[in-house]
């Protein structure tokens, strides 16, 4: 099953090595990964999505919470969260194309933040399915370029992560 | 206030922390620090043949005390040649603070003369590791490498430090800092009291209950609240080879060592017991052996400071998260509450079924713990000398005997020259079968005896070669010489005495558990098995 894990770690040099480390290390699979610093300074929030049995899960966020510079740790999957990705895509826009890929991006509420005579460029949000629709009704065939930031989350209700 | 350079401050924090010996070897990139080392009367450095022993050596101070062994290495070369030791440690827990020079900081990343990134390089062996970004931090920054290296789970902890950080002409305020602040660690202090007393019922309920104790319970320092709660259940207790010592084993209760090449009788009570109390084990591929067929029939209560030990590899039904010594304290005194005893009879055939299987088997010497030191999870040949020669310099009243082969020596052999330089008489059985013994078992029963590099044909000639180092060297080719030899060589106190002792090459060790089986699968000798 995917799991999204969350974690506060010391905004420090090494932290993120030392956790992209571990999954190397102990053969563990890593899908999408974010990190930056928060409000406070002196910590970063890393999001990853991961794939496994439970059994492998739970000696991930074992190991993550072994990790000196990781201060807190939630799996967001295990209860109600809001995820999201950021997608930037560079589509190919001439003739009538360019209306379609217009039309398609206001049903998948994306916008256009660039433009030119043969090109749009559309930002999207959304879960990772959402996006990944977006590319299959665009058509590969008209894609020159996709940057997607990988999944970001963050509970639902008056769930926090914090110190 | 006193003003103190980088190299003082980290000289002088080591005083403070009470570091009565450094095992180490110089550098370019740690010149200023054995500079202020120089000044500094109260420390004494041991300087060895090779940064790998000053890390065994280290670590075997560590092994003997429970405190953290102190290591300081250059940059590039230095710090490489360390990692096999603070591996060694890792696998182990073991407490170590290893200082590693480092190049200018303006030049790390440059490709420098003797840089590598010692970080990056150490990072999967480490419990934590720093890299010094001011001079001013190196007493804060030190005393959480203790502090980490030596609570909770321990285990070695790297400090780098580039060489402008210890530069004399910069000095800084210094105050020793009493505590280490760390807002993201905590191990736990105590287990769930919860958890202990449904432990407690159920090893009260147990019809074949078994203690299974690890290197956990000599690193926590619970010896002796195990043993009184083995004591008070009448419960068989087996050791992992890290765990020998924790618990007597000389006392009837003793079982033997478990695991690969285990004792008969552990592996089958282990398989046929109902109720498994691990405490302070990890249950090592080496010991469980197929973890699918694993103790078919047991429910397994397992006692560790690390939570990521738990159900990594064999599930628990009740995981106590906590210090070994307090949670085995509250489940005796949950017993004692309780106030009841295991079923008289249920025990009894048990301890009948057990001593069937241990027939006449002889007891084991280990009667305590910290006295038996290994390599457990590395299995670091080359190990021995330089961890017995840790012990010895710190206890120079104890006899210390390193039992080694003459593959494993060789390893470590040019710390003979450091054990004359700091009188370390420590006593070297070596076990000279001319073979890679534990590769040449394996080649004989899975590659039908086809010895590819197992053995050595040009082995030196022991003897002289310690006469050579200034040591004392023996050869004994007839068992009839081997006690009165070894009696010779335990006589002389103050002489280093390497025993070279001729064995079989075709020796084999048994019991030895068949891969993939169950606990009680095992080759008793090379044509029985169970």
């Amino acid at each position: 099953m995917r799991h999204i894990i969350s974690l506060l770690m010391e905004n420090e040099p090494g932290a993120l090595s030392r956790v992209v480390g571990l999954f190397s290390q102990r053969n563990y699979n890593i899908e999408s990964l974010t990190v930056a610093p928060t409000e406070d300074p002196t910590l970063s929030r890393l999001t990853l999505t991961t794939v496994g049995h439970e059994e492998v899960i739970e000696q991930i966020t074992k190991n993550l919470n072994k990790l000196i510079e990781v201060v807190k740790l939630v799996d967001l999957s295990e209860s109600a969260h809001i995820e999201r990705e950021l997608m930037l895509i560079k589509v190919k826009a001439t003739g009538a194309q360019r209306a379609e890929v217009k039309r398609t991006t206001d049903i998948f509420r994306g916008q256009i933040v660039d433009v030119t005579t043969n090109v749009y460029t559309i930002q999207l949000a959304g879960t990772t399915d959402k996006l990944d629709s977006f590319i299959q009704a665009v058509g590969t065939a008209s894609i020159l370029e996709v940057v997607r930031s990988g999944v970001t989350g963050i509970s639902r209700g008056d769930k926090v992560l914090s110190i | 206030m006193e003003l103190l350079s980088g190299a003082e401050m980290l000289v002088r924090f080591l005083r403070d922390e009470g570091v009565k010996y450094i095992y180490g070897y110089p550098g370019g990139a740690v010149l200023h620090i054995y500079d202020a080392l120089f000044k500094e009367k109260s420390i004494e450095h041991i300087l060895v043949r090779h940064e790998q022993a000053a890390t065994h050596m280290a670590d075997g101070y560590a092994r003997a005390t429970g405190k953290a062994g102190v290591v300081l290495v250059t940059s590039g070369p230095g710090a490489t040649n360390a990692i096999t030791g603070i591996a060694t440690a890792f696998m182990d827990s073991i407490p170590m603070v290893v200082i590693s020079g480092q190049v200018p900081s303006n030049m790390v990343g440059t490709d420098a003369f003797q840089e590598t990134d010692m970080i990056g390089i150490s990072r999967p062996i480490v419990k934590h590791s720093f890299m010094i970004k001011h001079p001013s931090e190196i007493p804060e920054v030190m005393k959480k490498a203790f502090y980490l290296a030596e609570s909770g789970r321990p285990g070695p902890v790297v400090v780098d430090i580039p060489k402008d950080m210890t530069n004399p002409a910069e000095k800084f305020e210094y105050v020793y800092p009493k505590k280490a602040k760390l807002r993201s660690y905590g191990p736990a202090l105590r287990g769930h009291s919860g958890q202990i007393r449904k432990a407690a019922e159920l090893l009260l309920a147990a019809k074949r209950p078994i203690i299974y104790a690890g290197g956990g319970v000599i690193l926590g320092g619970a010896s002796a609240q195990l043993t009184e709660l083995a004591k008070m259940l009448n419960l068989p207790v087996t050791n992992t080879l890290m765990g020998l010592g924790c618990y007597p084993g000389s006392d009837r209760q003793f079982v033997g060592m478990l695991g690969m090449h285990g004792s008969y009788t552990a592996n089958l009570a282990m398989h046929h017991a109902d109720v498994i109390l691990a405490v302070g084990a990890r249950f090592d591929d080496r010991v469980i052996n197929g973890a699918a067929k694993f103790c078919p029939n047991a429910k397994i209560i397992h006692i560790d400071i690390d939570p990521a030990s738990i159900s990594k590899t064999i599930k628990a039904d009740i995981p106590i998260v906590g210090p070994v010594g307090s949670v085995l304290t509250e489940m005796v005194a949950i017993v004692k509450e309780i106030g009841q005893a295991p079923n008289a009879e249920t025990v009894a055939s048990w301890w009948k079924q057990i001593d069937e299987w241990r027939g006449n088997r002889g007891l084991f010497p280990y009667d305590k713990p910290n006295r038996w030191l290994n390599s457990g999870g590395l299995g670091t040949m080359g190990f021995g000398l330089p961890a017995a020669m840790g012990v010895k310099l710190n206890f120079p009243e104890a006899d210390v005997a390193c039992v080694t082969g003459e593959g494993s020596i060789q390893m470590n052999i040019q710390e003979l020259s450091t054990c004359l330089q700091y009188d370390l008489p420590v006593k070297i059985i070596n076990l000279n079968n001319g073979a890679l013994g534990m590769v040449r078992q394996w080649q004989d029963m899975v590659y039908n005896s086809r010895y590819s590099h197992s053995y050595m044909e040009s082995l030196p000639d022991f003897v002289r070669l310690a006469e050579a180092y200034g040591h004392v060297g023996m050869r004994i080719t007839d068992l009839k010489d081997l006690k009165p030899k070894m009696e010779e060589a335990f006589a002389m106190k103050d002489r280093l005495v390497f025993l070279d002792i001729a064995v079989d090459t075709s020796e084999h060790v048994y019991p030895m558990q068949i891969k993939d089986g169950a606990m009680r699968d095992m080759w008793l000798s090379k044509t029985e098995r169970t």
